[in-house]
């Protein structure tokens, strides 16, 4: 019996504390830089597309919403011919985020997305893709990567030996 | 129509009017004390201060769907939400607000409102049977079990209160308390009496009918629009009724220092209403086991005692 005017008076007291939760359309509340919200595709500090296509977002999300192709350009890059992701079905788990390779697709603290139509829901590149690195900003895959693109050869990436011609060697 | 009868209907018709308002005002009110004690606003966007949140609550429930299962018994499925406003508003009947508001004088006007607040169980198990689904008989079950056990000293604790008045008339036993209010040597009837009060307007902690985290919802699973509606409001009004009477009985009714009589009984009965609210933001549900152990092994043998003792000054002080 104690116990329980016990709890009745520390929840009484809880009228005269501040509260905790904010009057959200008039005030928006403070969201953590790494809040998993809508997905963005970046670029990189070049300037190009960073998604290299390699799908290994569509394999890792859970309700399989992202959907992607392939295309190639004059250089022997990889970049999306498009890329869709549906966020009625999406469930913001950032498991994309944390599989890509190249930084490229990132989640952001922004999550007001209604729409009065479904269909609206389904963001396709041009709408995913935005024009700044995001929160990696001195990334660029292919700088540090060792596959050769035009422009860049092999064992030019940073931090990257020049290959070894094995025929050179004298063993 | 003579003039009295005519006086008459019109002092049946606005109290139960208010009191059916009152109950609609509470969803709200609790809504806000819950909020205010879990840290939040409530709901403060309709109208000023968020009350017209009872009227657009109304409307919705208007609209929604007023659906009965195909597997129901119908009839009986429309009956029981009547009966719980219909008993919990006849209850008030014998509530004595203020020295000549009221509406009838019984002098067995106690035991018409306990026989009142327990019919409404019927609404409950009738409703709960109806519906012929498991959780709802499970809730009806649990209910009918509740009643029957808290019941029995409900009315053990107030007949410390009947003895020291030495009278069933609410009216009289709130003149007997000029002296002092019934609440100091009644101290134990109080609890006991609060507590089965709880125990029978189905509130929390004691709501093990409707437990929503183990029975959907409990009795009232199959219901919809104003027919849910009537359980709630019926529910609304049970613990204003349980409000009103434990200010009757225990804390002296109008009386009071300075303001109106009728204001001295809202504001106690709206303090009582309250901590009903407390109760429900601060308790956890006990198991039912335990809610039937604490009724029979602990509150019966309290509330016997406590007559027993009573019963033994006053006829030492005779
Ligand atoms: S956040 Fe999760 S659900 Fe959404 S696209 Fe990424 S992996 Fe899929
Ligand atoms: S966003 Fe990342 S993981 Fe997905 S295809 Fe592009 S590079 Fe691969």
């Amino acid at each position: 019996m104690i116990s329980q005017l016990r709890s009745m008076w520390l929840v009484f007291r809880h009228l005269f504390t501040p509260r905790v939760t904010v009057e959200y359309p008039d005030e928006k509340p403070y969201l953590a830089p790494r809040y998993r919200g809508r997905i963005v595709l970046t670029r990189d500090p070049g300037g190009e597309e960073r998604c290299v296509a390699c799908n290994l977002c569509a394999v890792a999300c859970p309700p399989d919403c992202i959907s992607l192709q392939k295309a190639e350009d004059e250089n022997g890059r990889w970049y999306p011919g498009y890329f869709r992701i549906n966020f009625s079905r999406c469930i913001m788990c950032g498991l994309c985020e944390e599989a890509c390779p190249t930084y490229a697709i990132q989640l952001t603290p922004d999550f007001e997305m209604c729409e009065y139509d479904r269909q609206n829901m389904v963001y396709e590149k041009e709408d995913l893709l935005i024009n700044g690195p995001g929160k990696y900003h001195h990334y660029s895959f292919y700088h540090v990567a060792g596959k050769a693109v035009g422009g860049k050869d092999k064992g030019a990436a940073e931090n990257e030996e020049r290959p070894v011609d094995i025929r050179g060697l004298n063993l | 129509m003579s003039a009295p009868l005519l006086a008459q209907l019109t002092t049946i018709f606005g109290i139960l009017t208010v009191v059916v308002l009152l109950a609609a005002l509470l969803t709200w009110v609790e809504r806000r004390l819950l909020g205010l004690w879990q840290d939040r606003p409530g709901p403060n966007r309709v109208g000023p201060f968020g009350l017209l949140q009872v009227v657009a609550d109304m409307i919705k429930l208007f609209f929604k769907e007023d659906f009965v299962p195909h597997f129901a018994d119908r009839p009986v499925f429309i009956l029981a939400p009547t009966l719980v406003m219909a008993t919990m508003l006849l209850g008030f009947a014998v509530v004595p607000f203020a020295p000549g508001i009221g509406i009838v004088d019984l002098n067995v006007g106690l035991l018409f409102v306990l026989a009142m607040s327990s019919l409404a169980v019927y609404s409950v198990v009738l409703g709960a049977y109806a519906s012929n689904n498991k959780y709802a008989l499970l809730g009806g079950l649990r209910a009918a079990a509740q009643t029957v056990s808290y019941e029995v000293f409900m009315g053990l604790s107030l007949m410390g209160v009947v003895m020291l008045a030495g009278s069933f008339n609410l009216r009289e036993i709130v003149t007997a308390q000029e002296g002092g209010w019934f609440v100091l040597p009644q101290f134990l009837g109080f609890v006991i009496f609060f507590i089965a009060g709880i125990a029978e307007s189905h509130r929390l902690p004691f709501d093990l009918p409707e437990a929503e985290h183990e029975l959907t919802a409990g009795f009232h699973t199959e219901y919809s629009s104003m027919k849910f509606g009537m359980f709630f409001v019926g529910e609304y009004l049970s613990v204003i009724l349980i409000s009103a009477l434990i200010t009757t009985l225990f804390l002296g009714g109008w009386l009071g220092p300075w303001l109106p009589p009728l204001l001295w009984f809202c504001i106690k009965t709206a303090l009582l209403v309250c901590v009903f609210v407390l109760l429900r933001a601060a308790l956890p549900r006990p198991r039912y086991d335990q809610l039937m152990q604490f009724g029979w092994k602990v509150m019966l043998p309290l509330a016997l005692a406590n007559l027993l003792v009573t019963g033994g000054v006053l006829l030492w002080l005779q």
